[in-house]
C-alpha cells in the first residue's frame, strides 16, 4: 500500500503520521511536497497536522490554492481515499471536499489536552478499526476546531451516518454544551466528518499522537490498523 | 542625521557611560558616526556584552567529558550517546514582555529556538520559567494572559513541543515580569555549526525575514530600567512570525545537510551588528557589509536602522562560495530571502556601506574584546537568621487545601493546555506527568529528561542558597525521573548590578550555582544574564525583582522505558527518603498561611544531594519504584497531595514523629528528599539502611482521601477541584455556573 504525505511550508506533523504508519505497517510513507501537481499511484493521501502557509488568512484557505491540492481533489473525484488530520481537516473543509467549516474554539484559546472520541461513521476504512460506539482517547492541538454548517448540512451528515468521530466523556457520554467534553463547542460535538462516497475523512483531534504505549497508549493506532487492513 | 551630531549627550542617550564614550573616541581617533555610535552602544550594551557579570561567570564550572561545547556558543552542546548531542540554552525576554506581552514572549521563544538550530540541532522541546507580579495586581492578569498566548503561538506554530516550565507569582514582579524560554534541539555529533567565520573572500550571506524598524535598541532597552514611560517603547519590542521562523528551520537544517555552510550566527539582540561582529571577530577576519542588498521591508532606511534592528527570523552565514546557488535554491524553494551582502576581509575591521557611502568602519578587536568589564562594588549580604517554628493557625487540612489552591500551589494545567507538548511525536512525559518532562530521542530507545527550576524567595534570604538550591533541585526533578542529570544552563535574572546589594546578591548566587554543579559534576554549558530588572515608580522608589537564577537542566535516559512518572499508581507503600528538619524559613506555608517571607531558607547540603539522589536513580534503573517526586515548595504533604491528585487515588500516611512539630513536619522544605512508591519497601529500606540513607515508612495507597492516622482526611476529587479553580477563575474563564470552592468552609 502506498502512502502519501503532503507537506506544505508551516506543516508540522507530518513526521508523527509517518511515525504512525510506520508503527501500524512498519512501512514508511512517502513525503510530498506542495508543489507537486500528480498523486497518481498513491492508495492514501494524507494532510496533515500545522499551521500551512502560517495559518493566515483563515486556517488552511492559503494551503487549499496549493498546486497538489489540484492533484489530491481529482485523485478523490476518481475513488481515491484522504484523510485530514487537524490542519488537514481544515483544509479539505477550504477545499470544500468536505461540508462545513472550523471556526475558533469556543473559548478563545488556543486547546492542547487530552479528549474522548465516540466512533459513529459506518462502512468507512477511516473507522474499519473500531467497533461502531467505540470509545476513545485522543490529543487535541488547535486554535480553530469548531465545527460549524448549516443545520441541513448537519442532520444530512448524520442522517447518512457520515459524523466520524464525535467529541464525549470516558464514558461515552454526548453533551453539546459542555466545556469539558466539547471543548472547542462543535455543532453536535462533531470531531471528523465522512465525504458522500465515505473516502475522504477529516478530524480534529490526532490518533496519530497515541500509537505506542511509552507515548501514553495506543487509543490512536486503529484508525491506522484499520486503514492499512481495509486497503491492504 | 549627520556625524556632526555625535556628542557625549546622544551617546548618554543611546546608554553609553561618559566613560565609555571616551573609549570610542580613543579607539576611533575621531567622532564616531551616527551608525557607528549605534554599533558601540549595543555592543557594549549589558545584554550583549555581559560587562557586569562576565568576570563571575568565569567561575563557574562548565567542563566535563560529555560537554562538547560550552558557554561562548549560541548554545551548549553535550553528549547523549550513539553520536548523538543535545543542544540547549535558556534565555530571558523579559522587559518587553511587560510592555507587550504576547510579542515579547513569542519572540523569546523564536530567538531562544534560533540559537539552538543555528547549530544545527533540530529543536525536540521547549520549556519556559515564568514569574508574574502579584495576582491581585492590575497588571498581572493582562501579562499571564498575554505571556502565555504568545509563547503558545509560537512554540505551537513551529511543531516544536512545549514540555514543561515552572511560574511564580510575587509582587516584586508586577512591573517587571520574567519571561525565560528554553530549547532543547537534537544534532550529530559531527554536524554541529559554529559561528566563527573562516576563509578571507568568502560570501557573507542573509537569509530569512526582511529587515523592518522593529526592535531598534532593543538590546539597550533590556540594559536599562523600568519607568513609567517603558510603555512608551511599544515601538522597539519586536513582532515575532513563528511561520516564517517554520521554514527557516526546515531551509536552514536542509542546507546543513550539505557541505556548503561554513559559519551561522542568528540574527538576536542587536540584529546585523552583533551577529556580524560576533563571527568575525570570533573567527579572527574582517568582514564588509554592503547595506545596499540587505532584504528590505521598509522604504528609506538608514543604515543605523538596518544595523541596529532587531527584526525577527533572520540568519547570517558564511557560505562555501562554491555552494552558494546550491544554497540560494533552497531557500528560493522555502520562499525566504537570500541576499549576499558581503564578504569576508583580512582588514579586521568591520566596514559598511550604504548607498556607495562608507557609514561605519570600526576595528573588531577593541569592539568585541574591549568592551568594557566592571568589577562592581558589593556589599556583605545580610542574611536572615533561622526561623523558630511559628504556631499553628490553622490545622494540616486546611493549610494543604490553601496551598493546593494558592496561585503558587496550584494547578498549571490552565497554561500547559494551551501548549501543544505532545507534536513531534515523541514526548514520553507531558507537563504534570513527571518531575521533569521526558522526550524520547527520535529513532532510538534514548530519552532526555529536562526541567526549569528557581525559588526567588530563598535567594531573596540568602542568595548563595538561592544559587544552590536551583541547581540542586534541577538535578533532582531529573533524578526523580531515573535519568542521569548531565548538564545545565543558567538564566539570571536581578536587578540593577550599579547597586551592590544587588550585585552582592549576584556573586553568591553565582557562587552558590558554580559550588553545586560542581559537587554534582553538573556544569553550566551555556546561559543568558538579565539585570535591572527594577521598577522606578513615579515617586523615584526602585522596586528591585526578587532575585531568580533560574536554571535549566537536561539529563539522559539510556531506556526511555525505565522513566517513572509522580502520579500514584493503584498500590504500593509509599516510602520517604532524605532527613526531615521541619525548615518553614522562606516556605510556601510561612508565605501563603502567615503571608511572611522570613527566616532563613532550608540548608543545601551537596553530599547529602548526591547521595540521596544516585539512590533513588539507582532504585528507579533497577525497577523497583513505580512514581517519584522530589521535595520542594509546599514540602512533604504538597508533594504527597500532588501524586495522589495525578493519580486519581488516595493515600493513609502514618502520623509524624512527635518531636517536630506537625505543621514544620508536612509543610518543611527540608532538602535532599524525595517521596517514592514501591511494591518492595523492606528490600528499598534495607539497601537504603545500609548505605546510611535517611528512609522512612510514610503510608500506603488506597481509597478515595488522603488521610494522616484518624486525624485529617480530604477527598482526593475536593483536593483536585481546589488545584484546578485557581487559573480559571483568575482569568476569568470559569463560567458563571461553575461551582465555586470557599475555602472557609473546609474545616
Amino acid at each position: 500500500m502506498k502512502i502519501g504525505i503532503v507537506v506544505f511550508p508551516g506543516t508540522n506533523r507530518e513526521r508523527d503520521m509517518a511515525q504512525a504508519f510506520q508503527v501500524a505497517s512498519g512501512q514508511a510513507p512517502e513525503m510530498l511536497w506542495h508543489q507537486q501537481d500528480n498523486v497518481d499511484g498513491f492508495d492514501l493521501i494524507v494532510l496533515p497536522g500545522g499551521f500551512s502557509f502560517g495559518d493566515y488568512l483563515r486556517s488552511g484557505a492559503m494551503a487549499a490554492h496549493s498546486p497538489i491540492m489540484r492533484a489530491v481533489r481529482q485523485f478523490a473525484e476518481k475513488g481515491g481515499y484522504v484523510l485530514g488530520v487537524c490542519n488537514g481537516f481544515q483544509l479539505l473543509t477550504e477545499a470544500q471536499m468536505l461540508p462545513g467549516a472550523l471556526l475558533r474554539n469556543a473559548g478563545m484559546r488556543f486547546l492542547a489536552q487530552d479528549c474522548h472520541l465516540k466512533v459513529e461513521g459506518r462502512d468507512s476504512v477511516f473507522t474499519a478499526g473500531w467497533k461502531s460506539g467505540a470509545v476513545f482517547r485522543a490529543p487535541l492541538a488547535h486554535g480553530d476546531g469548531n465545527y460549524t454548517a448549516s443545520r441541513d448540512v448537519l442532520d444530512r451528515l448524520e442522517g447518512e451516518g457520515r459524523v466520524a468521530f464525535r467529541y464525549c466523556d470516558a464514558a461515552g457520554r454526548v453533551k453539546d454544551d459542555d466545556e469539558h467534553i466539547n471543548m472547542n463547542g462543535s455543532a453536535r460535538s462533531i470531531a471528523g466528518v465522512l465525504s458522500e462516497n465515505r473516502r475522504v475523512c477529516g478530524l480534529m483531534p490526532h490518533p496519530e499522537n497515541l500509537t505506542e504505549e511509552i507515548l501514553g497508549g495506543t487509543d490512536g493506532l486503529p484508525l491506522f490498523s484499520g486503514i492499512l487492513e481495509a486497503l491492504g | 542625521m549627520t556625524a556632526a551630531s555625535v556628542d557625549l549627550d546622544l551617546a548618554r542617550s543611546f546608554g553609553l557611560k561618559d566613560d565609555e564614550y571616551e573609549k570610542v573616541l580613543t579607539i576611533m581617533g575621531r567622532t564616531p558616526s551616527l551608525t557607528e555610535l549605534g554599533i558601540f552602544s549595543v555592543m557594549w550594551s549589558e545584554h550583549c556584552s555581559y560587562k557586569s557579570s562576565r568576570l563571575h561567570l568565569k567561575t563557574l564550572p562548565t567542563k566535563a567529558p560529555w560537554v562538547i561545547h560550552g558557554p561562548g556558543e549560541n548554545a551548549g552542546v553535550i553528549d547523549i550517546g550513539d553520536g548523538l548531542a543535545a543542544v540547549f540554552k535558556m534565555e530571558s525576554h523579559n522587559h518587553p514582555s511587560f510592555i507587550e506581552p504576547y510579542q515579547g514572549a513569542a519572540t523569546g521563544v523564536g530567538g531562544i529556538l534560533r540559537d539552538v538550530f543555528t547549530m544545527g540541532a533540530r529543536p525536540i522541546a521547549n520549556l519556559n520559567a515564568l514569574r508574574f507580579g502579584d495576582p491581585s495586581h492590575k497588571d498581572t492578569k493582562r501579562v499571564v494572559d498575554g505571556v502565555v498566548r504568545g509563547i503558545g503561538g509560537y512554540g505551537n506554530c513551529m511543531g516544536v513541543p512545549t514540555v514543561g516550565g515552572e511560574v511564580n507569582f510575587h509582587h516584586s514582579y508586577n512591573c517587571n515580569p520574567l519571561v525565560n524560554a528554553m530549547t532543547v534541539g537534537l544534532a550529530r555529533q559531527d554536524r554541529i555549526f559554529l559561528s566563527a567565520a573562516a576563509g578571507v573572500g568568502n560570501p557573507v550571506v542573509y537569509v530569512g525575514s526582511k529587515t523592518g524598524r522593529d526592535g531598534i535598541h532593543g538590546a539597550t532597552m533590556s540594559s536599562a530600567e523600568f519607568d513609567s514611560e517603558s510603555s512608551s517603547k511599544r515601538p522597539t519590542v519586536q513582532v515575532g512570525d513563528p511561520f516564517t521562523e517554520k521554514l527557516l528551520l526546515e531551509a536552514c537544517l536542509e542546507l546543513m545537510a550539505t557541505d556548503a555552510v561554513i559559519s551561522i550566527q542568528d540574527m538576536g539582540a542587536a540584529g546585523l551588528t552583533s551577529s556580524a561582529v560576533e563571527m568575525a571577530s570570533k573567527g579572527g577576519v574582517g568582514i564588509d557589509l554592503d547595506l545596499d542588498h540587505v532584504p528590505q521591508r521598509e522604504t528609506h532606511m538608514q543604515a543605523y536602522e538596518m544595523m541596529l534592528s532587531e527584526s525577527q527570523e533572520r540568519m547570517l552565514m558564511v557560505l562555501r562560495p562554491d555552494r552558494t546557488e546550491e544554497a540560494r535554491k533552497i531557500f528560493e524553494k522555502w520562499e525566504l530571502d537570500f541576499a549576499i551582502v558581503g564578504k569576508l576581509t583580512d582588514s579586521g575591521r568591520i566596514t559598511v556601506r550604504h548607498k556607495g557611502v562608507v557609514e561605519a568602519d570600526i576595528p573588531l578587536g577593541p569592539l568585541a574584546d574591549e568592551a568594557p568589564i566592571y568589577d562592581r562594588p558589593t556589599v556583605a549580604y545580610e542574611r536572615q537568621p533561622p526561623l523558630p517554628v511559628p504556631a499553628d493557625p490553622c490545622g494540616i487540612k486546611m493549610a494543604l487545601c490553601r496551598l493546593v489552591a494558592s496561585g503558587n500551589g496550584a494547578s498549571r494545567a490552565w497554561i500547559w493546555n494551551q501548549y501543544d507538548s505532545g507534536v513531534g511525536g515523541q514526548t514520553v512525559k507531558r507537563p504534570g506527568g513527571a518531575d521533569a518532562a521526558i522526550v524520547r530521542v527520535e529513532g532510538t530507545n534514548r530519552g532526555l529528561a529536562m526541567t526549569t527550576d528557581c525559588t526567588p524567595r530563598y535567594g531573596q534570604a540568602d542568595p548563595y542558597i538561592g544559587g544552590a538550591q536551583a541547581v540542586v533541585e534541577v538535578w533532582r526533578n531529573i533524578t526523580a525521573t531515573g535519568a542521569k542529570p548531565l548538564a545545565m544552563t543558567d538564566n539570571l535574572n536581578f536587578a540593577s548590578p550599579e547597586n551592590p546589594r544587588i550585585m552582592a546578591q549576584f556573586v553568591e548566587a553565582v557562587k552558590g550555582i558554580g559550588d553545586a554543579g560542581r559537587a554534582l559534576d553538573f556544569p553550566v554549558v551555556s546561559g543568558n544574564v538579565s539585570l535591572y530588572n527594577e521598577t522606578r515608580g513615579d515617586d523615584g522608589s526602585v522596586t528591585a525583582i526578587q532575585p531568580a537564577p533560574v536554571i535549566g537542566g537536561v539529563g539522559v535516559l539510556e531506556d526511555v522505558h525505565k522513566a517513572v512518572g509522580l502520579a500514584f499508581p493503584d498500590a504500593g507503600e509509599i516510602l520517604l527518603i532524605g532527613e526531615t528538619e521541619g525548615t518553614l524559613g522562606q516556605s510556601l506555608w510561612l508565605k501563603e498561611i502567615l503571608n511572611r517571607e522570613e527566616g532563613a531558607p532550608p540548608a543545601i547540603n551537596f553530599e547529602a544531594e548526591r547521595r540521596n539522589g544516585d539512590f533513588v536513580r539507582g532504585l528507579i534503573q533497577e525497577g523497583s519504584v513505580t512514581a517519584c517526586h522530589d521535595l520542594s515548595d509546599g514540602g512533604l504533604l504538597l508533594a504527597v497531595a500532588e501524586m495522589a491528585m495525578a493519580g486519581g487515588v488516595g493515600c493513609t500516611l502514618v502520623a509524624p514523629p512527635t518531636d517536630v512539630a506537625a505543621h514544620a513536619y508536612w509543610f518543611g522544605e527540608d532538602q535532599a528528599r524525595y517521596v517514592l512508591v514501591t511494591t518492595q519497601p523492606d528490600s528499598v529500606i534495607k539497601t537504603a539502611q545500609a548505605r546510611g540513607i535517611p528512609v522512612h515508612r510514610l503510608g500506603r495507597i488506597g481509597g478515595d482521601a488522603l488521610k494522616i492516622g484518624a486525624d485529617v482526611s480530604v477527598s482526593i476529587s475536593h483536593l483536585r477541584e481546589l488545584h484546578a479553580s485557581f487559573f480559571p477563575r483568575f482569568m476569568g474563564d470559569m463560567r458563571d455556573d461553575a461551582p465555586v470552592v470557599h475555602l472557609d468552609e473546609i474545616s
